[in-house]
């Protein structure tokens, strides 16, 4: 499929952002079931599944050129968003090659990356860049290598460093963030940046996630799926623009919750970096309206299942409490109770 | 998950010593070798005409190396035929499979020094460390432990490095407590080697105070080691597997023709633990702590063998 950007969609002010129709079918709805739990959901990222969004290490959509404005306002606005302590530098050319060598060789037709031994030429056609530099060398790039190439890439990105049997986030590029703050859990294990999750913690989630990641292997990346809600098409929620974005949560009524709730699904992905032994972290954030959403029979069927029955814990802490009800409202009149299929598969190809 | 795999045409074999050979490895079809750290290792599976051996070497190339990889392999003693075929039967231009670099020996990020001991064919990790503390301007000091008549083919590996930190040692008196307790805040301790001497850098690097967080260790060789034969049942298919004394416990699974998961095949990464139904293991790994393997319900198939005749296993 040739993919048409839609360079002038926004995702603050007028929120011009759209899914197209192709666009909500690859949606990685994260449902499989009508009832929703926190588990250990690590599967290997090998191309395919129910969705082309799991087709290529990084996926590349519509909103592509987009995001990167999007994420060069930020930046511009709070450079802090991008952080990489000293000892990461190798890691940051370990992201830079996957990330190029991933994008050149998936989305050929969009960029391409020339090697001649240490010297490298990157050509990013969406984005009308093309540079020459020496890899290894700080000084031949405009950024440190990780700013660089996340700067072109679509999702939040965090670095950990692995050590004392543990993972430690020591950088990160997030600027598409559910409600966290890299400069707040910088340098941060395991357990502390995960600490405010509710219940997974009892359930042994992150002993058990912690023991697997650290045995994960070059060559062998994993995938999981995370979900919550936005209102409004927001990438930047952040704890730092709470203030911007908090108070959105009030503005939901009956007549517009369908066009301003969007289920934020996050494909979070994990790779082994080869030559630091550090894991890259991709964490690319998938927004599509209640409304958008709709359109699938089964999506909102079992959207409104999972919402209507989901534990208070969640509801709290993903932040739903003040517009879950209209959603499971709105959604309610479109549910009959049928059996649905098994899995997130969205069992039609057309809208 | 036994991940992607390489096909590797044997560039050149150079004679290193009687016992020790380095086999140079290129793409077979002609691209870059994947890249990798310091530490890192390839698992070979090795095709002979009867018998399947799956060997790790350490990579010996500076990770900057793109163009090609190399491993050193000493020839074992009383070898379970991986290191005889390795040293007999690979030529130059015959095609060797390997799975993709893993690292279970990576360097610190945040060393300040790295002090680097190792005994023997426990060098090889420590080539490939050198090379990126030579382009990282990094603190470090090595002290290795031969036999004098292979002081100078270690000497002649080491040759390209600072001669002031290398320390060869083949016999002569060393002082090993004055050399840990000797060292700057912040230094990060790597051993490779016999058992013997890992165990014993170790220990007296604790007595010393450092903290387990600053000592990394990799085992080589001994611990897979054979032992008395037993027979392993593998309680889902029924299958009764005898274990002979010159092969591993995960060997003889996969000769039955199983694929059980496992990874570093050394009894460190944790890929293949096993739950143990009846009998009692001898635990020859690093991944089980004293809990565990006390309660004698789990076992790493890769090193660890039974003391009991039979063993059942949850395969």
């Amino acid at each position: 499929m040739t993919l048409a950007f839609k360079p002038a969609e926004t995702f603050r002010k007028d929120f011009t952002y759209r899914n197209s129709e192709a666009g909500i079918l690859r949606f990685p709805f994260p449902f499989a079931e009508d009832t929703y739990m926190y588990s250990v959901n690590i599967e290997p990222h090998l191309p395919g599944g129910p969705s082309p969004a799991y087709d290529h290490a990084f996926d590349v959509d519509e909103h592509y050129v987009a995001e990167c404005k999007e994420r060069a306002i930020v930046l511009a606005e709070d450079p802090n968003r991008c952080k990489v302590l000293p000892h990461m530098t190798e890691a940051q050319w370990d992201t830079l090659e996957l990330i190029m060598e991933s994008f050149a060789k998936d989305y050929p037709e969009h960029f391409s990356l020339q090697k001649n031994g240490t010297r490298w030429s990157w050509e990013n056609r969406p984005l009308g860049l093309k540079d020459s530099f020496t890899f290894g060398d700080l000084s031949s790039l405009p950024y440190e290598p990780f700013e660089y190439i996340t700067r072109q890439a679509q999702g939040d990105f965090t670095l950990q460093d692995q050590r004392d049997n543990n993972l430690f986030v020591d950088g990160g590029m997030v600027t598409t963030q559910a409600d966290w703050s890299l400069e707040f859990d910088i340098g941060m294990t395991f357990h502390e940046w995960h600490g405010p999750v509710p219940l997974a913690h009892q359930l042994g989630v992150f002993d058990r996630a912690l023991k697997f990641l650290l045995r994960l292997q070059y060559g062998q990346p994993v995938r999981r799926l995370n979900w919550t809600m936005t209102i409004n098409p927001r990438l930047d929620t952040s704890p730092e623009n709470y203030p911007v974005w908090g108070p959105d949560r009030n503005t939901v009524t009956p007549e517009n919750v369908a066009q301003k709730v969007h289920l934020r699904v996050e494909l979070q992905t994990l790779f082994r970096l080869p030559r630091s032994n550090a894991i890259l972290f991709g964490i690319r954030c998938y927004l599509a309206s209640v409304a958008e959403l709709a359109r699938v029979e089964k999506w909102r069927k079992r959207l409104h299942r999972v919402l209507r029955d989901l534990p208070p814990e969640l509801e709290d802490y993903k932040g739903l409490t003040r517009y879950r009800k209209l959603v499971v409202d709105y959604l309610a009149p479109f549910d009959d109770g049928a059996p649905l299929s098994r899995g997130p598969q969205p069992d039609q190809t057309i809208l | 998950m036994s991940g992607p795999k390489l096909n590797l045409r044997v560039r050149s074999i150079e004679p290193l010593s009687p016992l020790l050979k380095r086999f140079e490895l290129e793409m077979a079809d002609g691209g870059e070798v994947p890249p990798f750290g310091p530490g890192a290792h390839l698992r070979f599976n090795l095709q002979g005409d009867h018998q399947r051996w799956k060997n790790a070497y350490s990579l010996v190339t500076p990770p900057t190396e793109r163009r090609r990889y190399a491993v050193i392999v000493r020839r074992v003693e009383h070898s379970r035929g991986g290191s005889a075929f390795m040293h007999e039967t690979v030529k130059p231009g015959q095609i060797l499979e390997a799975s993709v670099p893993a690292n279970l020996f990576p360097v610190s990020q945040i060393a300040r020094k790295h002090l680097l001991i190792s005994g023997g064919i426990g060098i090889t990790p420590f080539l490939s460390y050198l090379a990126a503390f030579k382009s990282k301007a990094a603190g470090y000091e090595l002290h290795h432990f031969c036999r004098a008549k292979e002081a100078e083919i270690f000497g002649h590996l080491l040759r390209d490095h600072e001669s002031s930190r290398i320390h060869i040692h083949a016999g002569t008196e060393f002082n090993l407590s004055s050399v840990l307790s000797s060292q700057p805040l912040g230094t990060h301790l790597y051993t490779c080697g016999p058992e013997g001497l890992m165990d014993l850098v170790l220990d007296t690097a604790r007595t010393h105070g450092w903290p387990a967080s600053k000592l990394h260790s990799e085992s080589f060789g001994s611990a897979h080691m054979g032992g008395a034969p037993f027979i392993a049942i593998l309680k889902r298919s029924g299958a009764e597997i005898a274990v002979r004394e010159d092969q591993t416990l995960l060997e003889a699974i996969e000769e039955a023709g199983f694929e059980p998961t496992n990874l570093c095949r050394g009894g460190a990464c944790g890929e293949c633990l096993t739950r143990v139904l009846e009998g009692e293991p001898e635990h020859r790994d690093h991944y089980l702590d004293e809990g565990e393997r006390a309660s004698n319900c789990s076992i790493m198939i890769c090193v660890s063998r039974a003391k009991t005749n039979r063993i059942v296993l949850d395969l």
